[in-house]
């Protein structure tokens, strides 16, 4: 593999972080950094999207970082960061200040009431397609009703549904002394969709 | 301005919750922007995060929206560094790790443990979020369609989203 400059690293994401409209961005990412500069195969790819998933922060942003630090160590990792943010500050911020403006006015809140309805729909869609691929058997659809019913039903918060949501699924899948039966990587083809 | 150092504490706090993505932090979001800090109502925040869904690359970005609506420009990239940096610098160190912890066996343990829990979480993120965003019938059946063209089509969503913006503009005064 041939070592881009970090200003290539940087225009790169930049490009990736301004045209990924309509979530998704990890495919966005897959089409950028596995098609087209051929920086990564699948199997790395794949494996790079395995860890941003399971750490805090999104998988578009973690990517980026893995991706960056791969290819041009912490400078990498910045920019890549760096480029991946600055065109949804840039929108979100713009968004804001017309959003400030407008929020007594009716127009902004009755078009963002038809973008919400359709957010919703959008975000019930792209779950329901990463929970399809992803969840097998009793336990994960144990754990994904056990953190439904502490967020919704018992009002537990996030913090406590995940630690001890958390904890009891990675206790149930605790390592055993018999051979495992496949590498983790393979399982975990859920996030392609994630945001 | 004497919102900065409270904007940062809370948006640092909520990018340690986003496991598997943003969705999940949101109920705890809600607790704190409208509840605690009172900094937006709850209509207001599902339609900044809405504008999140229409924005190119990370749709969390919309925590710069909440800092521009609360302190102006500085607001909004305090809260950008505030969610982005620190779970950035701890990817960081893992990534390098990662390699090592290759024979840890219980890596694939969190993986695997991880993953549905993420789900629910976003799940249950959904249902907090959808509650304030389907409020009647008109509502519903965009939800809805929105939800079977997804689903079912490669169409781009963003002009699904855009359509429901036109629609709301119409219908929803």
């Amino acid at each position: 593999m041939r070592k881009p400059s970090v200003i290539e690293i940087f225009l790169t994401f930049l490009q990736i972080g301004a045209i990924s409209f309509g979530g998704g961005v990890v495919a966005y990412l897959r089409d950028g950094l596995v098609r087209n500069k051929k920086w990564f195969d699948d199997v790395e790819f794949l494996e790079l999207t395995s860890i941003s998933n399971t750490l805090p922060g999104l998988n578009a942003t973690n990517i980026a970082i893995l991706a960056g630090d791969r290819l041009g160590g912490w400078p990498g990792a910045s920019l890549a960061l760096i480029g991946m943010c600055i065109p949804a500050f840039i929108f979100m911020t713009a968004a804001g200040i017309v959003y400030g403006q407008s929020h007594s006015r009716p127009l902004a809140s009755a078009a963002l009431r038809g973008v919400a309805a359709a957010a919703t729909g959008l975000l019930a869609a792209t779950w329901f397609k990463i929970g399809k691929k992803s969840l097998k058997g009793f336990y994960d659809a144990f754990f994904v009703m056990a953190a439904i019913l502490g967020i919704n039903y018992f009002k537990w918060g996030v913090p406590i549904t995940l630690l001890a949501v958390g904890a009891l699924a990675i206790f149930t899948y605790r390592p055993t002394t018999a051979p495992p039966e496949k590498p983790a990587q393979e399982e975990e083809q859920w996030i392609s969709s994630l945001h | 301005m004497d919102q900065l150092p409270a904007l940062a504490k809370v948006f640092a706090y909520l990018s340690f919750l986003t496991i598997g993505g943003g969705m999940a932090a949101f109920p705890e979001m809600r607790v704190l922007i409208v509840d605690v800090h009172r900094w937006l109502t709850a209509e207001q925040l599902t339609h900044v995060y809405s504008t999140g869904q229409m924005s190119p690359g990370p749709n969390m970005m919309m925590v710069a929206e909440v800092g521009q609506l609360v302190a102006g420009f500085p607001g909004a990239l305090v809260c950008a560094i505030a969610f982005f940096l620190p779970t950035g610098i701890l990817t960081f160190l893992v990534g390098r790790l990662w390699k090592r912890l290759e024979n840890w066996p219980w890596r694939a343990s969190i993986q695997k443990g991880l993953a549905p829990v993420a789900i629910g979480l976003a799940v249950g993120g959904l249902i907090t979020f959808g509650r304030t965003a389907v409020t009647g019938w008109l509502t519903l059946i965009v939800a809805f369609a929105t939800f079977v063209a997804v689903a079912r089509t490669k169409i781009n969503p963003v002009f699904f989203i855009l359509g429901a913006g036109v629609i709301g503009l119409i219908a929803m005064r």
